[in-house]
């Protein structure tokens, strides 16, 4: 096959991909675009024995807008709202892995106070990203009080990024050198509210679902993924440490400053969506730990890098200051020039290891940007965990894996 | 950043010579090794082209076990025009390297390293989409983003960002 030539139009998925014997008494079924179970645009080919799966096959692209292409023609601070756009669930694991990455390229420091309010953020983020798989995935079992609950609780998170940023979602509040703004002045008491309330919840989804025979039949030995098949598949985060894979970006490759943190990494060997639940579960009781420490040591200063040509100033400096209204000025309408290189950074995000390459040819756009999220290797494992199962099965599958289309489509 | 910088073989040879994936590569063929580079604390080993699938395979024994991502630049007009980056974690040593391989502008083709790594699939598929890069040995070169009857290679950088092409 020649690169530049595509392919015929209308030739069928399942004849495209790798060859199968014969499958006259088989089915093939379309599941999505349009499923309320497939969390987003996911569509899957399965072809079906009966019940029984014999093959899957997911298609995607369909919320595909090139925003790699997009960051060729934008200026290094521009790209930060794009990249709330990826895996939309945890806005701020994005800002964070791309700030990181081009804080790389730059050689920049970044003072302690925004680095410890970035673990803060991050793992709120985390509660906020599990909660939702938490809701939805139950929701799928056919528990619908839990996603209730969830939404419950991550209302007060959207409510204190509100707060934060002046958005629920796209919050864009971690820039490149720091962070966008001064937290508002009640942000650590809502903070510390919510985490002192929030282990009781936890206890209370657990509560619902743990000991729920229907939840429990539904996902105990399904999906099962080995530990050599998620290494060899790119799985990684809740859904590898699921398979017994003991490896955490935060803990064995820290970034921000998560080595002055303590946490458990919780494993299991299982495999199956019940091991992926049970871990899910227990991050969101370390990630409340981690919050705890991040507001108990939170050092003072400041939460903008020293390096005026790079971090906007601040209103005020603007209105006293004829330097700082230049540099905003320059900033907004010419940019920054970065050093010529190329960078990867990667970090923990909630759904397992986000990485951004980034290659700069010395200008102030990015010369190539490209986004690892955890979302895209994931789903190549889709099909090793539903084969030979069934089609029920892969409602709970999909669930488990907790995949956000946004990221992986991009 | 604190680590010094290393440009070019002979220096990156020097600085880490008891570096794992540098031992393994140059146990196997220290020919196929064109290039090295070891800048803001990541290492990159560049790879002769044809080598790519080998040179994987080595590094996999060397314990550098978790394929992360591979992508590729467009240096259009440049004359090998695409390079590709291949990020490659180590569960053991904790860190991550950087195979590179410079690719042709003109029929641009590289061996694919699924038999190595599975989890190469969609992301070459990515590069032949979004790129049109040629991964030799793939099980399913389709578009993966694109619909399949679309025409160019998003990515390259004689693709226009907005208009018509």
């Amino acid at each position: 096959m020649n690169p530049g030539t595509p392919i015929q139009i209308g030739t069928p998925l399942l004849e495209a991909s790798p060859a199968v014997g014969s499958h006259d008494q088989h089915m093939i079924l379309n599941m999505g675009p349009q499923h309320p179970a497939m969390h987003g645009v996911l569509r899957l080919v399965v072809e079906i024995d009966g019940e029984i799966i014999v093959r899957l096959y997911p298609e995607i692209g369909y919320l595909h807008t090139g925003i790699e292409k997009t960051c060729e023609a934008k200026f290094y601070h521009q790209v930060v709202p794009l990249t709330d756009r990826l895996d939309y669930l945890s806005p701020m694991a994005n800002n964070l892995c791309y700030c990181l990455a081009v804080e790389k390229l730059l050689s920049l420091e970044i003072p302690e106070k925004a680095q410890w309010m970035r673990v803060l953020l991050a793992e709120l983020t985390r509660l906020n990203s599990h909660l939702i798989w938490l809701g939805t995935h139950a929701m799928d079992i056919g528990a619908l009080t839990v996603f209730l609950y969830c939404f419950r609780e991550r209302e007060e998170i959207l409510r204190i990024f509100e707060g934060l940023s002046g958005q629920r979602m796209m919050t864009s509040y971690i820039r490149i050198g720091g962070l966008a703004m001064e937290p508002p002045l009640d942000f650590f008491d809502r903070v510390r509210g919510f985490i002192k309330s929030f282990p009781e919840k936890i206890d209370e989804y657990s509560n619902l679902l743990t000991g729920n025979p229907i939840f429990r039949n539904r996902l105990q030995g399904v999906g099962i993924l080995s530990a050599a098949d998620a290494v060899a598949l790119g799985v990684t985060g809740p859904n590898m440490r699921g398979s017994g894979v003991d490896f955490d970006l935060r803990r064995d490759m820290p970034y921000s400053g998560y080595e002055k943190f303590q946490f458990k990494v919780p494993i299991a060997t299982e495999g199956d969506c019940w091991a992926r639940y049970v871990i899910r579960l227990q991050e969101m009781r370390e990630s409340v730990g981690m919050i705890q420490q991040a507001l108990d040591g939170m050092p003072e200063g400041e939460i903008k890098a020293n390096a005026p040509k790079i971090v906007l100033p601040d209103r005020e400096k603007m209105k006293t200051q004829m330097e700082a209204l230049i540099h905003h000025f320059k900033i907004v309408t010419e940019g920054f020039a970065v050093p010529a290189g190329e960078v990867y950074q990667g970090t923990e995000s909630p759904r397992g290891q986000m990485g951004y390459y980034i290659v700069s040819d010395g200008t102030a756009k990015p010369y190539r940007v490209h986004f690892r999220n955890p979302s895209f290797a994931t789903l190549q494992a889709i099909e090793t965990m539903c084969k030979g199962r069934m089609l029920a099965d892969v409602i709970a599958v999909v669930g488990s894996i907790d995949i956000v289309l946004g990221e992986i489509d991009r | 950043m604190s680590q010094n910088t290393l440009i070019g073989k002979a220096a990156v040879l020097e600085g880490l010579r008891e570096h794992p994936a540098i031992k393994a590569i140059l146990a196997w063929n220290s020919t196929a090794l064109l290039d090295a580079k070891f800048d803001r604390g990541e290492l990159t080993l560049t790879i002769a082209a044809g080598q790519i699938r080998a040179a994987a395979a080595t590094v996999q024994a060397a314990g550098y076990n978790f394929f992360e991502d591979v992508t590729a630049v467009d240096w259009f007009p440049s004359s090998s025009r695409f390079h590709l980056s291949y990020h490659i974690v180590s569960h053991t040593y904790k860190e991550r390297i950087r195979l590179r391989v410079m690719v042709d502008g003109n029929a641009p083709a590289v061996e694919s390293i699924t038999t190595v790594w599975p989890s190469a699939n969609f992301y070459e598929r990515e590069v032949f989409d979004l790129f049109g890069i040629h991964f030799e040995g793939h099980p399913n070169l389709r578009r993966i983003m694109m619909p399949d009857e679309w025409q160019g290679h998003p990515l390259r950088k004689d693709y226009p960002v907005e208009g018509y092409r």
